[in-house]
Parts: structure tokens; C-alpha cells; sequence
């Protein structure tokens, strides 16, 4: 299974190799162009004969992860977050480093604790990674400052149609959008699969820049806080609705022309689509559409509970629900000479 | 079920230490339905119906939470000290009852600041002037009982006590009931509430090959209240843990397996605090298989107790099931 | 030969440490180990607590030695189901609420049922709201079934476990839940397996006890039935760490740790470092002035009272599912008690006399 392949790959911003051969492999056969761009996006295309409007389709590969700082004395290894870690989901997990090395984050054991210090977060100062290594040396030998540490979890079916696994964000973007360039559209697209999302949506900007496209669906994954007794209000999007198009966050305000021809053609075709309740967090549309005169840009995404942590789950059912729609909207986009919003035409 | 007797268990004055007017009740409730009946060095009543099968113990503590006087001042005000798990902070304005029948309410210091409020800084009034006179009603030593009437609202009741009176109650209706041809031992345990230590002893002394304690719980349906799934009039408890005991896989299945062939109401109770006779019977000798039967109850340990009749009955047929059931496990 | 050992050691502890055997639920655990010690032994039974007997018969039958190691483990239990289907739990044990959240569980229910115990995404947290601790109370555990099949699958009182793997890290070293105290199972497998090398005079009986982690219980009863005429319980012990510097003096990897003290008969302390002095069995000296907090406090005191004594393997991260401990400090527990038995003198009497 391609998600779960992907899920279980390891790549961080600024080392995204992994991720990236393995789509390179999954998506030489379907498009006429494959390159990677000088800061790592790979990018490829198809169709680039036709008229009509450049279609930018873009997924980041890299994921949230540890990055060792430091090697103390006695050999156990230093980590600050890359990306938005909660240093709390850390304490009491495996983590693997270089593909070869597993090593522990512990936590001091409850007995010789004193009972204050169990309300209190444990923050990255004082958690580190234990590799079994007996001394400093030892330590060096097998670890550089700098690599890195990924969250060890097995990409499994879940509950009834769910999936749980780590690096939902946005691998399950990064899957969707390799599936949509296996499909057959008659308009000429690019596909990004950016770098750095997670450290300052860094990628796209570089991207959306030299490959100039006309419009620009970005699909993410996003979070989804519909759990136990949080009030409904602060759900954000909810699992099992269907993929969630978002209206503003702290990047971009959305286009409502866009989003009303988004949300008629997903009512038309019968697709369940959700509206992306917060506006918390960004993505890569922030920078995509404002890139050289501006690009129009809507973001769909398939909603993550637990997002950023070990272990997020998703639903099957928005996962293709959100790859028929964006196959829709692509399929309806040869009817439009301009995707402009700032054109009378009726979207 | 008539609950007037549980009206008359509930008012029993019997501290933990001081629990024969209890005994003396239940001695004359049971005398009729029983082979034997005995009174062991703790103060346990222990009461045995003969039969052939396994040796159950059934376990119901009589003793209740209270007060001891420590100090009799020259004006005749009293200070004390809590006797079992009695919350301090619910205890201002509390009437407190000595054997002799005398009432007294408990009173509070000046307080600089509500934090203040602590166990030195209460005292209890019980309407005399001096020492001497005091002395006439109390000594220092002896112990108190909290007041709280018994009420019948149809289909709950309240009162002080149902901790563990109520369990009293249950297993002496059961073995008015019950057709049970197992040996069994109805214990009547003394100072549960100060540490399970008559139910200790009295385990020791019979070695049954299986026991069911039966006492009170909490619940989790008033408001903001603490995460319980137990609610009041939704069956007898069977509990799954609490502080003191887990109870085993295999005493959890026939305790359900009987409830549900009965058609009897029940509920698992996970109590995150506490502990009940059980914790000391399963662990006495090598190991006795235990079980607890709970009767839901609100404000436990307050003067004003709440139960719903509905769990009481159903508490009463499960253990008369248990009880003539084969009991194999 | 050494390699095989640890390689056996080693797989033996993966597969009791990533079994489900919360305290008063030991069954299945308490199989594999009935299961694993019946070739080494004269006889394997189990009684109501659940403990495991396992008799090796000495060639005389002078006294009864008994060995105990806990093969519970801390977990959690389901207190509630809330309306929208979320498990509301609460602990059997000690577990710190901070090492809970993210992790993946299984809810043993009607089957095995996966979970995660969810965590707020950081992008939708309060400012100072990551410095607090998350409360348990706060947390819930979501198994992604509809309410409508979770009534089908899981009541109130269903025991939850972490689901954790065991892996290798360098060196010897192991990092997996439950190593406390299934490392203190595979250390008396090794002594089984040592003793059936050595000449030993007495029976001795080892122990997989239950119920140690809520108030060592099952060594209370085991230990009463049995009424041996010396035990030696065998648990873990805290190893240092960056973050306990001036608390703990016990390190990873230098051989069990010793206890003495008021919980510990002198002679049995005694024994126990001049059997390591002699076959060159690296141990630690571990001075506990009260309770040790383990099976070897409750068997003490039973009967008539019970010489006993401790050998503890150092571990890192007692209570998370990261337990991390040297498996060569296994096999040399496992060697130590091995030795000691069977240089005991067939006059035990005489060895314990104060």
C-alpha cells in the first residue's frame, strides 16, 4: 500500500532523500518530465503541450522529527524538535536514528520522582535519547550532531475504515497526489513534492516561483480535534466527513469565488466536503499564493487526529474522497479559459 | 422489601471499637435462620449456616466513622480526633452522638483566612459549662457518632451509614432467603473503616474456600463529578478494583454469569480509592478468591448517605444467585 | 556459548515483555513461563492467585529454597466510555501520567482491541498550556469504533495494556515495557538452567508471583504457602541516568545489585557476595535502609518468619514502556543465584544462625 510505504519512510525537512526516491520510483512511469529543483523539490510534469490553465498540484514530503544537538558525557545524545513537537507525546518512546540505530526517551521513574514534578511537563532540556551506549565514544561512533531521530510506528488499518500511523502530514498528500498523476487529465500539470514544509513552508515558495503555474491545489494533512469531550466548536475539521477545503489560516485567506466552485461541484458530484473550522497553523499555500504576481490557490486536506505526534489516524473514506474530488475539480477546469477570480466569469 | 429494619441498622450506634449494639441487632435478626452463632475476640459476629458444599464467607462491616475525644477543656468544649476516614472539611456544624445518648455540634475558631481551617482549629460543643460537667456525658477516649436521620423518599433513601449497614442489611435478607447448601459463614466484621482488621482476623479463623464482601461505592453522576461510570438505581456493583484488591478474572465471570442468567441489574465498578474487607480476606493464608458486591452510594461518609432501593434489591438476589449457585470457578 | 545464552535470554524476554499480564490478569503470562520452565524443572503448577511454582528437586531434599520474581506489570483500566466512544481509563500501579500520552494501547476487551491515547496537535495549544503536565483525568483513549461496536466489544473494568515491542540497542542492552519484572522471570530461567549444570542439595522452587505492583500480594500468599526455609526475591533496581545523578548509584551494566539491610538476612547477603567474589560475578552493593519495595519485604515476614535476600537488575526508566536494561546483567543474576544455591550448606540451620 502506497500510504503505508510512505508513512513509514522516514524523511524531516531538509532530508527528505528517502521520501523522495521513493516517489520518484512511483510516479516515473505516469508523467513526461521528472526533476529535482536546486532546494530538493521534486518536481514533474505532464501534459505540458496542452492549453488551458498550468495546474500546480503540491504535497510536502518532509515530516515532523528530533534532531541530535549534543552528545553528553557519559554518551546519551541531545535533540531539539524539527518542526512542531509537543515535548510532552515524547517521553516513554522508541526512536530510530540512521536507519540502523534504535535508541529510548525515557523519563526519571515515578518512584524517585517527588509528586509535584508529575504535574510538570518534561521539556527538551531534560529529555534525551539513550542508544545502550557505554560511553561518549562509543556514542560518536555511531551518531553525528545533526542526524536525525524518527518516531518508530507501524502504518495499520485502525478502528472501523481508519489508518493510523506517523507523518500523515502530508504523506497522505504525498500519496493522494501520486495517485492523481497516475490519472489522465486534459490540462498540463505540474506536481511539487516540496521540502521544508514543517520549518517554514520553505519548498513551495521556491517551487510555485520557477514553475510559474496559472493555479495551485495544495493537499495536506490537517488536524482534526473532534475528540472525546472536546466541545464541538473546537473540532477543526472532523473525521469522516470528507476532506476539508480551507477557508483562512495563518498564511492565506482563501478565495470565496474558489471555494464556492469547490464547494458546488463537490454537491453536484455527491462528494462529501468539510470546511476547515480554525485558523491555526499554515501550509504551503501561504507562499504559493503570493508567489510573483500571485497565484490563485486552494488548499483540500485529508483531516488528521493527533497530527504532529507519534501516531495519527485518518479515515479511509476522506482519503478518497479528497482524491475524487481534486480529480473532479481537475476534470472541470478544462470548461474554464482563466482561473483567475478576479475574471467575471461564473466559477 | 420492607427497609424498616435498614431504618433501625442505620441509627445503631456503633463506632469502629464499638460495635456491640450492632451485633447484639443482627445476633437477633439472624438467630432463627442459622446453626450457630459466635462472637470472636475482635468483636467479629460470625454466623454459620451449615451445609455440604464449598465454605463461602459472606462479609458485611458493622462498625461506622466517627470521632475520639482527646481533650476536655475548663469550659467543657471538646476536641477530637477523626476516627476512619471522616472529611474535615465537611465537618463544621456536624451534631455528634456519644453511647450515653448526648448530642453535641461541632464548632470552629475564629479563622484568619479560610485556609486556616483545620483539624485543631474545630471543637465540639455538646452544652455544658465546665469539665466536671462534661465529664458526666464523656470521657476522654470514648467515641462519637455523626447524626443524620433515616429517610425514606420512595424510591431512594438517605441516612448516616449506609456504610457499611447497608451491606449488614443485604446479607442478613440473603440469608433469610437463601436456599444455599454451601457452608456458610456470615461475618459480621468489626473496624473496617480503620483498616479492615476485624474481616483480618476473622478470614484466618474460618479459611473459607471463597468470600464476597459486600459494601458501599461511590458514583459518578452528580455534578462535576469525579469520572465513574457507577451510577445510582443502575444494579448492584461488582467490583473490579479498588485500592485494596483486584478482583480475579474468574470471580468477575461467575459473578456476571449469575447476574445475567438471573436477569439481575448490574454494573462494574472501577474505584479508584478505598478499599473494603475483601483486601484483607483475599490475602489471608495462601490466597482466598474474593469478590465484592457494592451497593452504589452517594455523599459516602456524610451524614446524609444515598442509595436507591433498586440496587439494594438487586444486590440482595445476586448474592442469594451467588450463594446457590455451584460456585465452581 | 555465552551467545546462545543471551540469545535465549533475550528471546525470552521479548516474548514475556511484549505479553499482557497486568497485575491480578497474569494468565497468559503465567503460560508462557509454566510453559518455558517445565523442561528445566521436576514439577510446574499455579494456584488461585495465579502464582507460578516451578520445583527443581535437590538431591537430598534437605530445605526449600524459594525464588520469586513479579511477572506483573503496571497498566491501565477502562473506568468509562464516553458518550462519543472514548475510553476514560485509570491505573493499576504506579504509571506516571506524563510517560501516557501518544502511546499506542491495546484495550483488552472481548478481543484485543488497538488504541491511541490521543495528543493535541501543538497548533491548537494555549500559551504556557505545554509546561503543565497533561492530567489523566484529561486524557482518552481512542479505538476508532462507533459507540454502537464498542458496546459490543468493551465494557467499564477492561484492562489496558501499552503496546510496545522489544528492541536492541547497543551493545547488550534492551529497551521494551515490563522488563520489571520479566527480566527477574528470565534471570530465574537462568538459574534453572545453570542449576541443571550444578550438584544442589536442596529443592528449590521458583516463583513467578503476581499482584507485586499493587501491594506485592502475590508474594504474600505464595509465600505462605510455600513456607520456605530461605527465599531470594529478584526484581530491578533503578540504574542512573543523566537525570538522577545524586539518587541513584546503581549503573547499567555492572552486574546485579546486592541488597542489604533490615529487609535482607545478613548471611544470605554474605553468601551472595562471596559466590560472586568467587566465580568472578561482577555485582553492585545495594544498601536499603527500610523497605526494598519488593516481593523479598512481604516473604520476610511470612509464618514464621522467612531469611530472605535481593538481587536486583539495574534498569533505566522504571515504569515507562522504555524499560532499559543489559542483558549481560541478566545472565550474571541469573549465574549468581545459580552458584549460590548450590554451594549452600546442606545445614541451612547452622548458615542462618544469627
Amino acid at each position: 500500500m502506497l500510504l503505508k510505504s510512505l508513512s513509514e519512510l522516514n524523511g524531516t525537512s531538509g532530508a527528505e532523500g528517502l521520501v523522495r526516491n521513493f516517489l520518484r520510483q512511483q510516479i516515473e512511469p505516469f508523467v513526461d518530465t521528472i526533476s529535482v529543483d536546486k532546494i530538493g523539490n521534486l518536481i514533474a510534469t505532464k501534459n505540458e503541450h496542452l492549453s488551458g490553465p498550468k495546474v500546480m498540484l503540491t504535497a510536502h514530503m518532509d515530516e515532523v522529527a528530533l534532531m541530535i544537538v549534543d552528545i553528553t558525557s557519559d554518551g546519551f545524545l541531545k535533540f531539539r524538535s524539527v518542526g512542531g513537537i509537543d515535548a510532552r507525546i515524547l517521553v516513554s518512546k522508541p526512536v530510530q536514528i540512521n536507519e540502523a540505530i534504535v535508541g529510548v526517551i525515557g523519563a526519571k521513574a515515578i518512584h524517585l520522582q517527588k509528586s509535584l514534578e508529575r504535574q510538570k511537563a518534561l521539556s527538551f532540556d531534560q529529555l534525551y535519547i539513550d542508544i545502550g551506549a557505554k560511553s561518549k565514544e562509543e556514542a560518536v561512533a555511531k551518531v553525528k550532531l545533526g542526524d536525525y531521530a524518527y518516531f518508530i510506528t507501524k502504518c495499520e488499518p485502525f478502528g472501523e475504515g481508519l489508518y493510523k500511523g506517523k507523518a500523515f502530514d502530508d504523506r497522505v498528500g504525498c500519496a493522494i497526489l501520486v495517485e492523481l498523476l497516475k490519472k489522465d487529465f486534459d490540462i498540463p500539470l505540474v506536481a511539487a513534492f516540496t521540502v521544508q514544509e514543517e520549518v517554514g513552508l520553505r519548498g513551495a515558495k521556491v517551487a510555485a516561483y520557477h514553475t510559474a503555474p496559472d493555479f495551485a491545489i495544495v493537499i495536506e494533512g490537517t488536524v482534526a480535534a473532534d475528540v472525546s469531550d472536546r466541545e464541538e466548536e473546537g473540532w477543526v475539521t472532523e473525521l469522516g466527513k470528507g476532506p476539508a477545503c480551507s477557508l483562512m489560516d495563518r498564511t492565506a485567506l482563501y478565495n470565496p469565488k474558489l471555494i464556492q466552485w469547490v464547494a458546488n461541484l463537490a454537491r453536484e458530484r455527491g462528494i462529501p466536503l468539510q470546511f476547515r473550522r480554525g485558523t491555526s497553523g499554515g501550509n504551503d499555500a501561504g507562499p504559493i499564493h503570493v508567489s510573483k504576481a500571485g497565484i490563485p490557490t486552494i488548499v483540500l486536506s485529508v483531516p488528521c487526529r493527533y497530527i504532529h505526534s507519534t501516531v495519527s489516524v485518518i479515515s479511509e473514506k476522506d482519503y478518497f474522497a479528497c482524491l475524487n474530488l481534486i480529480s473532479e475539480l481537475l476534470n472541470d477546469l478544462p470548461r474554464k479559459q482563466r482561473i483567475s477570480p478576479m475574471e467575471k466569469e461564473e466559477m | 422489601m420492607d427497609f424498616t429494619m435498614l431504618g433501625q441498622l442505620t441509627q445503631l450506634f456503633g463506632p469502629s471499637g464499638s460495635e456491640e449494639l450492632v451485633a447484639d441487632f443482627i445476633a437477633t435478626q439472624v438467630r432463627p435462620f442459622c446453626d450457630e452463632l459466635k462472637t470472636d475476640t475482635l468483636g467479629n459476629l460470625i454466623v454459620l449456616r451449615h451445609g455440604t458444599g464449598k465454605k463461602i464467607m459472606v462479609a458485611a462491616h458493622m462498625d461506622e466513622i466517627g470521632l475520639m475525644i482527646t481533650h476536655i477543656d475548663k469550659e467543657g468544649f471538646l476536641r477530637f480526633t477523626p476516627l476512619g476516614g471522616v472529611r474535615i472539611p465537611n465537618l463544621e456544624g456536624q451534631r455528634v452522638k456519644f453511647s450515653k445518648g448526648r448530642i453535641g455540634t461541632i464548632g470552629v475558631e475564629k479563622l484568619d483566612k479560610p485556609t486556616d481551617f483545620r483539624l485543631e482549629r474545630l471543637y465540639l460543643d455538646i452544652g455544658v459549662s465546665s469539665r466536671e460537667e462534661a465529664e458526666q456525658f464523656v470521657r476522654i477516649g470514648e467515641t462519637g457518632v455523626f447524626v443524620g436521620d433515616f429517610i425514606d423518599s420512595g424510591s431512594r433513601l438517605v441516612s448516616k451509614t449506609f456504610d457499611d449497614r447497608i451491606g449488614c442489611f443485604v446479607a442478613i435478607e440473603a440469608l433469610k432467603r437463601t436456599k444455599s447448601t454451601h457452608e456458610l459463614a456470615f461475618v459480621f466484621t468489626v473496624q473496617e473503616e480503620i483498616g479492615t482488621r476485624g474481616a483480618k482476623t476473622a478470614a484466618y479463623v474460618l479459611e473459607p474456600d471463597l468470600a464476597i464482601a459486600v459494601d458501599v461505592t461511590g458514583t459518578g453522576d452528580t455534578p462535576k463529578a469525579h469520572p465513574m461510570s457507577v451510577k445510582l438505581g443502575s444494579g448492584v456493583g461488582i467490583k473490579v478494583l479498588d485500592r485494596s484488591m483486584i478482583t480475579s478474572p474468574q470471580i468477575k465471570r461467575w459473578m456476571a454469569d449469575v447476574a445475567t442468567n438471573e436477569n439481575i441489574p448490574f454494573q462494574w465498578e472501577v474505584l479508584e480509592y478505598g478499599g473494603t474487607d475483601s483486601g484483607a480476606i483475599h490475602l489471608s493464608r495462601g490466597g482466598v478468591p474474593s469478590g465484592v458486591l457494592s451497593i452504589p452510594t452517594r455523599y459516602v461518609h456524610s451524614p446524609a448517605e444515598m442509595i436507591d432501593k433498586r440496587d439494594v434489591e438487586a444486590a440482595v438476589d445476586l448474592l442469594v444467585a451467588l450463594l446457590e449457585s455451584s460456585a465452581e470457578l | 556459548m555465552v551467545n546462545a545464552q543471551i540469545q535465549s535470554a533475550r528471546e525470552f524476554l521479548s516474548l514475556l515483555s511484549m505479553g499482557s499480564g497486568v497485575s491480578g490478569h497474569e494468565a497468559s503470562i503465567a503460560s508462557m513461563v509454566m510453559k518455558r520452565f517445565k523442561p528445566l524443572t521436576d514439577e510446574v503448577s499455579c494456584d488461585t492467585f495465579g502464582n507460578v511454582y516451578a520445583l527443581k528437586k535437590g538431591n537430598k531434599k534437605r530445605a526449600k529454597i524459594m525464588l520469586a520474581a513479579h511477572m506483573d506489570e503496571i497498566g491501565l483500566i477502562v473506568k468509562m466510555i464516553d458518550p462519543r466512544g472514548f475510553l476514560r481509563f485509570s491505573t493499576i500501579g504506579g504509571v506516571d501520567q506524563r510517560t501516557l500520552l501518544s502511546q499506542e494501547v491495546l484495550v483488552h476487551g472481548r478481543h484485543a482491541i488497538p488504541g491511541i491515547i490521543g495528543s493535541m496537535p501543538p497548533h491548537l495549544l494555549q500559551n504556557g498550556e505545554s509546561s503543565q503536565a497533561v492530567k489523566m483525568e484529561e486524557m482518552a483513549i481512542d479505538v476508532g469504533l462507533s459507540p454502537a461496536k464498542i458496546k459490543e466489544e468493551i465494557q467499564v473494568g477492561d484492562i489496558i495494556t501499552l503496546r510496545r515491542e522489544t528492541y536492541p540497542l547497543l551493545n547488550n542492552v534492551m529497551a521494551g515495557k515490563s522488563f520489571d519484572d520479566r527480566a527477574g522471570v528470565v534471570v530465574m530461567m537462568v538459574c534453572l538452567e545453570e542449576l541443571s549444570r550444578l550438584q544442589h542439595t536442596h529443592d528449590v522452587i521458583a516463583v513467578a508471583t503476581t499482584q507485586e505492583e499493587v501491594g506485592i500480594r502475590g508474594a504474600l500468599t505464595s509465600a505462605y504457602t510455600l513456607n520456605p526455609d530461605l527465599a531470594v526475591a529478584i526484581d530491578v533496581t533503578h540504574a542512573s541516568t543523566p537525570d538522577t545523578k545524586g539518587q541513584v548509584s546503581i549503573d547499567l551494566g555492572k552486574g546485579p545489585a546486592v541488597a542489604l539491610g533490615p529487609n535482607i538476612h545478613p548471611a544470605i547477603y554474605r553468601h551472595l557476595s562471596e559466590t560472586a567474589q568467587e566465580h568472578r560475578l561482577p555485582i553492585q552493593i545495594e544498601p536499603i535502609p527500610g523497605a526494598s519495595g519488593t516481593d523479598a519485604w512481604a516473604i520476610q515476614i511470612s509464618q514464621e518468619g522467612i531469611p530472605t535476600g535481593l538481587i536486583s537488575i539495574p534498569l533505566r526508566y522504571m515504569h515507562t514502556s522504555v524499560e532499559t536494561i543489559d542483558m549481560q546483567d541478566v545472565l550474571n543474576s541469573g549465574k549468581l543465584l545459580a552458584n549460590f544455591i548450590a554451594s549452600l550448606p546442606d545445614d541451612l540451620e547452622g548458615f542462618l544462625c544469627y
